[in-house]
């Protein structure tokens, strides 16, 4: 059997995560204004960070009026849902016509290159998620990438992408640290 | 009140119509067939495939681009053309870009010569696309008992998502991501066997090719035919002989059922019965059962069960309503219960060699049949259910000149259907069959005037109440039809906001009942708007109960035998084991599924 | 519930207050540039220095420092202007923190101004440049120039005074009627004539009506919508009440992309300081006019741009297009009947209903009147926004305001309408700029994308991008659309890797013209543009792809050839770093790059120190 919608649904959101009890309280305050399925996804993908089956069956039951499939066909269609965990710093390369004209494929094909996924993927270790957007509204800097919300501008070199990167794992390995050294 | 009319001129003829009307309505009745493929009246009235696209003149004044029939409304005054070189170019080009995002395996394919695409295409001379490129990723769904979807075929007109969501308001099947990559299906890659699908198959109807259809019994069925060591017997449910000779060219609205029941025997099944014969055993049943609960403080509304469909999804939705869910078993698998024991004992053949075939116009049975429980004593009810389409088929595969067959009768034993049996294929007719068994029984008269027109025809809702002895008081007995998922959903919403107060509901999946069921023969969205097929059907099944000798369950005779032989009285403790059942609360979207499509 | 007390009188108070305080001999204003184009460039950090020193001071109580939108010239961020009664204003561009300290003290504190700091270090503001001479700022007025969290700024600058002129002394209908003698005309693209919009929705009786404004903006390289929203948040609530009194809507919808969060707090705090003040909600100027707006967030869909498919956003659904008519204003917003305007557009309202129709038709052409707001981007020498009255020719604007092309490159075309423009060339930059003259040759207004391209940029290659973008962002309903866009991309991505025919060129133009004469909505009607822009205007450069299997400019890939000339050193080292091993050679001995192995991938022409490589 042909194989190709392998969304991984895999999570660990629990029906008991407290985040839910949040949501819920956001959904009572919004309650009574009309079409909110978008809101309410939106709320949901900042609390958790994604919006994965357990989020979207939840938010189903309780506004009555969506189904599964419906949730899912609106996630499917905007492309800020994410249904997949996501990395710990987030990639964005502007793929304006600005930065598109002044070389913003290459910065893409470095960064898939260097990090050894797609666009649209997450990084073996977890770190990077990296997605190709809109134009960011920095056409003057073009070409540029976001990481987080930090601006990385003129990019003409992606000979400097290793050492941008480097800079989060650096920081990760000091948390980590810090993390030890407060658990000890 | 009369509908203002204007003049329009399509193609240079002159016609004069409603203002409501749309160009598409117009050009029909001045002798033009405008292309469609997504349209299908008042249900999917979208104008996304473009095949209607036309050239159209206000006030002399052209309109920007090429506007669609199916949805321009006319204006006095209007001048249409659809048989320019322009107009004909881009209708073929949209054909061609259909076609390279098809699989064109139509030799082969479900809907050879039904398939609405292929038609459009062989009439407008698309023979080949000129687009060949990277084609829709596959997902070909058959782990459902039901329904199996085949994303190869689809054209993604929205015809399906619009049935599932208007007219069943469950919106299982939905467009999925966007741009080119958009499909139609459940969420999260599901299959649909682990949804809140219901299996009422109406998207099948709906659907102009084969991107979904039946889960097929054929070669199951075959075989039980061909092995020699197996009895096999046919049960027909009463919808299938308002429909099965649409399939043969027979006009809708014309019974079949001499030609079905010969069909049958010349296929080979040992024994041909009706599923109207189990029909007046579940009015028996379900009757009785109603009068208990009424008479004893029941739970009320009590609610109909025959309709598979309505029980998934009371089980998915409103498990709250279980307990008002008649225990009885459906038609279909009281039949079953019966002629592996009842009919097993007369005939002195084993129940184990007994293959149980229903024909159906409905999807939902085969995953009725398919329930755990759906047994006794190890037997399975209902072994393989063919819906009246899939008969269609094998009668064709035999080569039957279904035109040339003689009428014959169904077998003894559990052949014999009265007038209230066969109306169950229509909305409303359960409901009529049991107030004409319940009156008899609580008046202790043989009533004349059982005709009760107030819950007959198509609309989705319809209440009566009837004045009726019970306790040594006259209640008067308020009882509602509905039909259609969307239509049900408001009505169980009423009751339980206690704005609406019922003793009996009968609730069928399908919008107009079983005639208009997921296992009917397709009808093209042309034939849709020319004629109301749920009452053109559902006619056939009222002029049957006219001319029936017996118009009452409980005057069927093979019903009393069955009672005074071997179920002594409705309710009995052996009717119970073998005729009624039980429900759960079902789940949906459970994450623990891995096998998805 | 806000009691509402708010009058004329009230804000003529509130405007002289603020007028006077900034009149005071002593007052310096410092505004900081701080769009999300002067906050990506640091100003964030810049602002923060500038306060770090100020509280050193805690006697100081004559600067303000005010964080303002972006003032358009967006090369020169982060950008820090001095303001003081009776003095040239100063600008000081490429702000760092330490510069910004030392602003701090020299001329704040010590009164001398620092020359070096400013544009070339000419002592010239933003307004002496070339690139502001030509504009002319209706639009973009406050932008750059107030506090867009401070609705008393906005008052001080004859804020809400349309609106109060508006509902205190016009008629709804003669609302309508100065918007149509105004003649201007929707920003978002299709350029339909504002007033007629509003006076389709008026007559529609209904018990709820609505005005949307479309803030989702999402041509690629177009980012004037976010500049307004951002520098100029209260003439989007001004002018959208005045719309809603105009149609009789008492509800409107923001529909703003979620990318743009900085627009967004700041319409909340403006939404927020609004309704404090009762210029939102009941009986708003004690007219018995009662509105209120609601910010709603895309998710990211380019199509909802398109009217309809915002509608079916806002009320929660896939943002995918429906036929047209009925229209909005018939059948909206929950079958509501229902007003969509653009930011920009919504942004000259006020003034045109405070200033007059004439007013406003004293600037540009008669047909467009008014002004443009440009996203001017690519390769010019001055990137940023520009605000030029309409008519003014397109080599104004990219020699004259944009300073041309850098590195001496040569011109070849300018992309207007993003991806459902087209390309203009050389031989049409003398065409006066407005909405029926850029459709004549081929392209479109569109929201204001103007990106310019020189010789190295392929045209097959940018139509393909273009439409890459749209079949990414088609919603997938209609046929010639959803299928078609992916069709045209496919056969452009044939010819740009090499494997094109000259069939193909003719197949793209049918394919093309049907997918614009059938699609639903705008988007599928627009899509084709870049394609047949092209085609028309570069069919030479189509045909070297096809014909010649070479790419004039030097794009793509798959079309271009690498050579070592005869002067190689045989230095080795393109040998060595060539991923694929497709050169070979003697040390000191001329190298040969095996054609067969090469995979264009352009090591070896980097590497090179000599220059011995070429490509062609």
């Amino acid at each position: 059997m042909a194989n190709e919608c392998n969304v991984k649904n895999e999570s660990c959101i629990k029906p008991d995560d407290p985040r839910f009890k949040e949501l819920k309280a956001y959904i009572d305050s919004v309650r009574d204004q009309q079409g909110i399925s978008i809101m309410v996804l939106q709320e949901a993908q900042r609390l958790f960070g994604y919006v994965p089956l357990e989020v979207q069956k939840w938010i189903s039951l309780e506004l009555w009026d969506y189904s599964v499939g419906e949730l899912y066909g609106i996630t499917t269609f905007y492309s800020q849902f994410n249904l997949t965990k996501q990395g710990k710093h987030k990639i964005s390369v502007c793929l304006g016509t600005a930065c598109y004209v002044k070389g913003a494929q290459a910065i893409v094909e470095a960064l898939e290159q260097y990090l050894n996924i797609e666009v649209g993927g997450i990084s073996e270790d977890e770190m990077f998620s990296l997605e190709a957007t809109r134009c960011l509204g920095c056409c003057s800097l073009a070409p540029v990438m976001m990481i987080d919300d930090d601006v990385y501008a003129k990019l003409y070199d992606t000979k400097q992408i290793p050492e941008i990167l480097s800079k989060y794992y650096l920081e990760s390995e000091l948390e980590d640290e810090m993390e030890s050294e407060v658990g000890a | 009140m009369a509908v203002k009319k204007v003049n329009v001129t399509i193609n240079g003829i002159e016609v004069q119509v409603p203002e409501d009307y749309t160009v598409l309505l117009a050009a029909r009745e001045a002798g033009i067939d405008i292309p469609t493929l997504c349209y299908l009246k008042d249900i999917n009235e979208v104008a996304a495939c473009r095949l209607c696209v036309c050239e159209a003149e206000v006030n002399g004044r052209p309109m920007r681009n090429l506007p669609t029939a199916c949805v321009l409304k006319v204006e006095d005054g209007m001048v249409v053309r659809t048989d320019t070189e322009r107009v004909r170019k881009a209708v073929k080009m949209n054909l061609e870009l259909l076609l390279a995002n098809h699989n064109r395996e139509c030799l082969s394919c479900d809907r050879n010569q039904t398939c609405e695409l292929q038609k459009l295409c062989h009439e407008m001379g698309v023979e080949s696309t000129r687009f060949e490129g990277e084609m829709r990723s596959l997902c070909y769904d058959d782990l459902s008992p039901s329904i199996v979807r085949d994303s190869s075929k689809c054209v993604l007109c929205g015809r399906c998502v619009s049935a599932c969501d208007k007219l069943q308001n469950i919106a299982v099947l939905e467009f999925v991501n966007r741009g080119v990559n958009t499909k139609v299906a459940p969420g999260f890659g599901y299959s649909i066997r682990d949804t809140d699908c219901i299996y009422c198959g109406q998207c099948i109807n709906m659907c102009p090719v084969a991107a979904i259809k039946e889960k097929t019994h054929i070669p199951q069925v075959w075989a039980a035919i061909q092995d020699p060591k197996k009895h096999v017997v046919v049960q027909t449910a009463p919808a299938v002989r308002a429909a099965l000779g649409e399939e043969f060219g027979v006009k809708m609205g014309k019974a079949v059922t001499g030609k079905m029941v010969s069909a049958l025997k010349r296929l080979g099944f040992d024994k041909v019965f009706d599923t109207n014969f189990s029909a007046d055993l579940t009015i028996m049943e379900e009757g009785y059962d109603f009068i208990n609960r009424v008479k004893n403080n029941g739970t009320l509304p009590m609610i109909t069960s025959c309709s598979p469909g309505w029980i998934r999804y009371c089980e998915e939705f409103y498990p709250e309503f279980i307990p008002n869910l008649s225990t009885c078993k459906s038609p279909q698998q009281m039949f079953g219960a019966v002629a592996k024991s009842y009919y097993a004992k007369k005939a002195g053949i084993k129940p184990k060699d007994i293959v149980c075939v229903s024909i159906m116009p409905c999807t939902a049975k085969k995953a009725e049949c398919a329930r755990p429980e759906m047994q006794v004593d190890g037997h399975r009810d209902v072994d393989y259910v063919l819906t009246t389409r899939e008969l269609a088929r094998m009668i064709r595969e035999a080569r039957i000149i279904f035109d040339k067959l003689p009428e014959s009768d169904p077998d003894p034993i559990l052949g014999e259907g009265s007038g209230a049996g066969v109306i169950f294929g229509a909305t409303g007719g359960v409901m009529e069959a049991a107030l004409r068994t319940v009156a008899d029984v609580l008046t202790g008269k043989d009533l004349k005037d059982i005709d009760y027109k107030a819950i007959r025809g198509i609309e989705n809702f319809k209440q009566a109440s009837v004045k009726l002895p019970i306790g040594g008081k006259n209640v008067e007995v308020k009882v509602g039809v509905v039909s259609s998922i969307r239509a049900a959903e408001q009505v169980l919403n009423q009751i339980e906001e206690g704005k609406l107060d019922l003793h009996f509901l009968e609730v069928m999946a399908c919008p107009g009942g079983c005639v208009h069921g997921g296992g009917q023969p397709h009808v093209s969205a042309k034939d849709r708007i020319d004629q109301e097929v749920r009452s053109e059907r559902a006619k056939v099944l009222y002029s049957e109960d006219k001319r029936l000798p017996h118009r009452k369950s409980h005057e069927n005779e093979e019903i009393k035998a069955l009672y005074e032989e071997y179920f002594k009285e409705p309710n009995s403790p052996i009717s119970h084991k073998y005729l009624h059942t039980k429900y759960a609360e079902h789940f949906i979207y459970m994450p623990d599924v891995t096998d998805r499509v | 519930m806000a009691k509402n007390t708010t009058t004329l009188e009230t804000l003529q108070t509130i405007k002289d207050g603020v007028l006077a305080e900034q009149a005071k001999e002593d007052n310096i204003r410092i505004l900081v540039g701080m769009g999300t184009c002067g906050i990506s460039a640091g100003a964030r950090e810049v602002m923060a220095a500038l306060k770090a020193e100020l509280a050193q001071k805690p006697d100081v109580d004559n600067v303000q420092i005010i964080p303002c939108g972006c003032a358009g010239m967006c090369t020169y961020e982060p950008i820090v202007e001095v303001l003081e009664p009776g003095k040239k204003r100063v600008t000081y561009v490429h702000v760092t923190p330490d510069t910004a300290s030392e602003i701090m003290y020299k001329h704040i504190f010590g009164g001398d101004p620092v020359v070096k700091y400013t544009i070339n270090g000419e002592f010239k503001t933003l307004s002496e440049q070339n690139f502001y001479t030509k504009q002319k700022r209706v639009v973009l007025k406050n932008c750059g120039e107030i506090n867009p969290e401070d609705i008393n700024e906005y008052i001080s600058r004859d804020g809400y005074q349309g609106l109060a002129k508006a509902l205190l002394e016009m008629t709804p209908e003669e609302v309508i009627d100065v918007m149509k003698e105004s003649g201007l005309r929707g920003r978002g693209g299709g350029g339909f004539p504002t007033g007629v919009k509003w006076s389709f929705a008026a007559p529609n009786k209904a018990d709820q009506k609505y005005i949307i404004c479309n803030a989702d903006e999402g041509d690629p390289g177009a980012f004037m919508d976010r500049s307004v929203l951002e520098g100029d948040p209260h003439a989007i609530l001004e002018a959208m009440a005045i719309g809603g009194y105009a149609i009789g809507a008492t509800k409107g919808f923001i529909y703003v992309r979620a990318e743009y969060p900085v627009a967004v707090q700041r319409l909340q705090t403006a939404i927020h300081q609004a309704r404090e003040m009762g210029l939102l909600g009941k009986n708003v100027l004690g007219s018995k006019f009662d509105f209120d707006i609601d910010i709603r967030l895309g998710a990211g869909a380019f199509v909802c741009g398109e009217e309809t498919a915002l509608i079916a956003s806002i009320e929660g659904k896939r943002g995918m297009s429906r036929n047209k008519p009925p229209f909005p204003a018939n059948h909206g917003l929950w079958g509501k009947p229902t007003c969509i305007n653009n930011v920009e557009t919504l942004a000259n309202v006020p003034q045109i209903i405070l200033n007059g129709a004439d007013w406003f038709r004293g600037f540009g052409t008669a047909k467009s009147p008014g002004t443009k707001v440009f996203a001017l981007g690519g390769k010019i020498n001055q990137t940023g926004l520009v605000e030029v009255p309409m008519g003014i020719t397109l080599r104004e604007v990219i020699y004259d305001i944009g300073e041309g092309i850098p590195n001496g490159k040569k011109f070849k075309a300018v992309q207007t309408g993003g991806p459902s423009g087209g390309c203009i060339t050389e031989e049409n930059l003398e065409i006066p700029i407005d909405f029926d003259n850029l459709v004549a040759i081929g392209s479109m207004m569109g929201s204001g994308g103007m990106i310019v391209m020189d010789e190295d940029n392929c045209m097959v290659d940018i139509a393909r991008f273009f439409l890459d973008f749209t079949v990414d962002e088609s919603c997938g309903k209609c046929v010639p659309c959803r299928e078609g866009t992916k069709r045209l991309h496919e056969i452009l991505d044939r010819i740009t890797s090499g494997e094109g025919e000259e069939a193909d060129l003719q197949m793209l133009q049918d394919l093309a013209e049907n997918i614009k004469l059938t699609s639903l909505c705008g988007l599928g009607q627009t899509a084709p543009n870049p394609v047949l822009s092209t085609l028309k205007h570069f069919h030479d450069e189509y045909e070297a792809h096809v014909i010649d299997k070479k790419c004039p400019a030097l794009v793509c890939k798959p079309l271009l050839t690498f050579e070592i000339k005869d002067d190689c050193r045989g230095c080795t080292l393109c040998s060595r770093m060539c991923p694929v091993r497709a050169i070979s050679g003697e040390t000191k001995q001329q190298h040969v790059i095996d054609q067969t192995k090469c995979t264009k991938c352009g090591t070896c022409l980097t590497v090179c120190k000599f220059g011995s490589i070429v490509k062609y």
